[in-house]
């Protein structure tokens, strides 16, 4: 028997007021793969993103979780085998960077374990035991999104989610973050999303590459396919110029 | 458009918004697992550090009460009643109100500013996707920081005012020590107490409440964040007015 996806979204729909940011989208996440959801701004990659894990309620159109209708419980369930980089890296910016990344493990184990932990992820991600007791407000930009992938890996999950991972990142530091997407992805086999228009970051991450326009699902397929598709807004996309 | 349908319109819109506050009220008091590291905090955050200005009100409004009083009261030969009226006004009414603006401006405005920052660079969203419910984790501390500690703050603002009138009535209107503390105490009743205090709590979950709801729903930036702010304030001290008319009414007709 095939397994369930991951995710699987059927005819998935958002507006805000008149503005409909998704329109029918059917998009399915098979387990171990990493899809990367590319688009221009205001395509809907964030809402579609944010509408899968139930930060915005959908219009119409329905999500399963793993086989399962994305009720409250089974959303829950899912959460808490995930983990998710955010745009900001929204850090809790009352919180040491070690109690940032240890946040779900102190609920799972005495302080000096998960501290421990959160030293180790820290590692991972190529930051030394010193920034464990700074504050968030004293990193840079770079070190907090590597703050922020400690602490989606923290618990192992073995779904992630990446938004924008290298947005506001000088071409080097995206590139050591594409990097480390790249490694932990495939050392974990974690399922992964991201969300980018950074097409380094595409050719980096991706095992397939799904293109959001209009709220429309435009083209999807593996990354090796991208450059001889043939559908011109793809092509545009890819190639950064504007669509004819 | 039909007046009518304006109307109806308009207040299906308020009773919605009052259903969503109420369940949002209703969430925040009863969300389960409580934390109390975080109701520490917010205690500390929301009730001490809100006694040097409102003990500072306290005292300048019994001090102030106390003189006009007694320019009042001269002209009825009632110079005596000072030392009561100061404090049956500060305890029943200035004490609460006073106290509940002062802690309005302070703590609504902070709560909003706080977890307004939160939504808008998605902090609240990290929180969900760590299976943690935001509003337990942020708004019950707060609420419950607010609930307990504003009536304490009230007490001490109570004595501190009590205090102020004393000060001008033994300084400069000729009143015995003893005497003005003795005057103040003998018409005072434990009602006029307990009314005051139960209002302190009813107005410190009025100002968590505001600043929370304004807060989790803050959005578009810095602009966004002052917006709610601006209305956090505005909700608690119009919210705090209000309520004390009703529980005025409630508790002494």
């Amino acid at each position: 028997m095939t397994p369930s996806p991951v995710i699987e979204t059927r005819g998935l729909a958002k507006a805000f007021g008149p503005n409909r940011v998704l329109d029918g989208v059917d998009l399915d996440l098979a387990r171990g793969e990493s899809l990367v959801v590319i688009g221009g701004s205001g395509s809907g990659k964030s809402v579609l993103l944010r509408t899968v894990l139930g930060l915005e309620e959908a219009d119409a159109g329905t999500i399963r979780l793993n086989g399962a209708l994305a009720t409250a419980p089974v959303r829950a369930r899912f959460m808490q085998d995930f983990g998710m980089l955010f745009q900001t890296a929204a850090l809790f910016d009352s919180l040491p960077v070690w109690r940032n990344v240890a946040f779900r493990l102190l609920r799972a184990m005495p302080a000096p374990a998960a501290r421990a932990r959160a030293i180790e992820k820290l590692a991972r991600v190529g930051l030394g035991p010193e920034v464990a007791d700074r504050m968030p407000s004293d990193l840079s930009g770079g070190m907090r999104k590597r703050v922020g992938l400690a602490r989606a890996i923290a618990a192992d999950p073995g779904v992630l989610f990446f938004d924008e991972p290298t947005t506001g990142l000088d071409p080097q530091r995206a590139a050591g973050i594409n990097a480390l997407i790249r490694g932990i992805v495939t050392e974990t086999g974690a399922t992964a999303v991201t969300i980018t228009h950074d097409m380094d970051s595409v050719r980096a991450i991706a095992d397939r590459v799904a293109m959001l326009d209009a709220g429309r699902l435009r083209w999807q397929g593996p990354v090796a396919d991208m450059d001889s598709a043939g559908d011109p807004v793809l092509r545009a996309f890819v190639e950064g110029r504007p669509a004819e | 458009m039909n007046p009518v349908r304006l109307v109806g319109r308009a207040t299906l819109a308020v009773a919605r918004r009052v259903g969503q506050v109420t369940l949002f009220a209703g969430r925040g008091l009863a969300a389960p697992g409580f934390r109390p590291h975080l109701l520490a905090e917010q205690l500390i955050r929301i009730g001490w550090l809100s006694l040097p200005v409102v003990g500072l009100t306290a005292l300048f409004t019994g001090a102030a009460l106390a003189l006009q009083i007694n320019a009042g009261g001269e002209r009825f030969q009632a110079g005596d009643v000072v030392p009561a009226i100061v404090a049956i006004g500060m305890v029943r009414e200035l004490g609460p109100v006073l106290g509940g603006l002062m802690v309005a401006a302070r703590v609504a405005s902070s709560i909003a500013a706080e977890l307004g920052s939160m939504r808008v660079t998605e902090q609240i969203d990290a929180l969900v996707t760590l299976s943690v419910d935001p509003v337990g984790w942020l708004v019950t501390p707060r609420l419950w920081a607010a609930v307990l500690s504003v009536p304490i703050l009230v007490g001490v603002g109570d004595i501190i005012g009590i205090m102020g009138g004393w000060l001008v009535g033994i300084t400069s209107l000729g009143f015995t020590s003893q005497g003005y503390l003795a005057n103040s105490w003998a018409y005072l009743e434990s009602w006029d107490v307990i009314s005051g205090l139960l209002k302190g709590a009813v107005f410190g979950g009025i100002v968590a409440l505001a600043g929370s709801w304004f807060g989790m729903r803050a959005a578009r930036g810095a602009e966004g964040v002052g917006r709610a702010t601006t209305n956090a304030v505005v909700a608690a001290s119009v919210g705090i007015l209000s309520a004390n008319f009703l529980m005025t009414g409630l508790f002494f007709t």
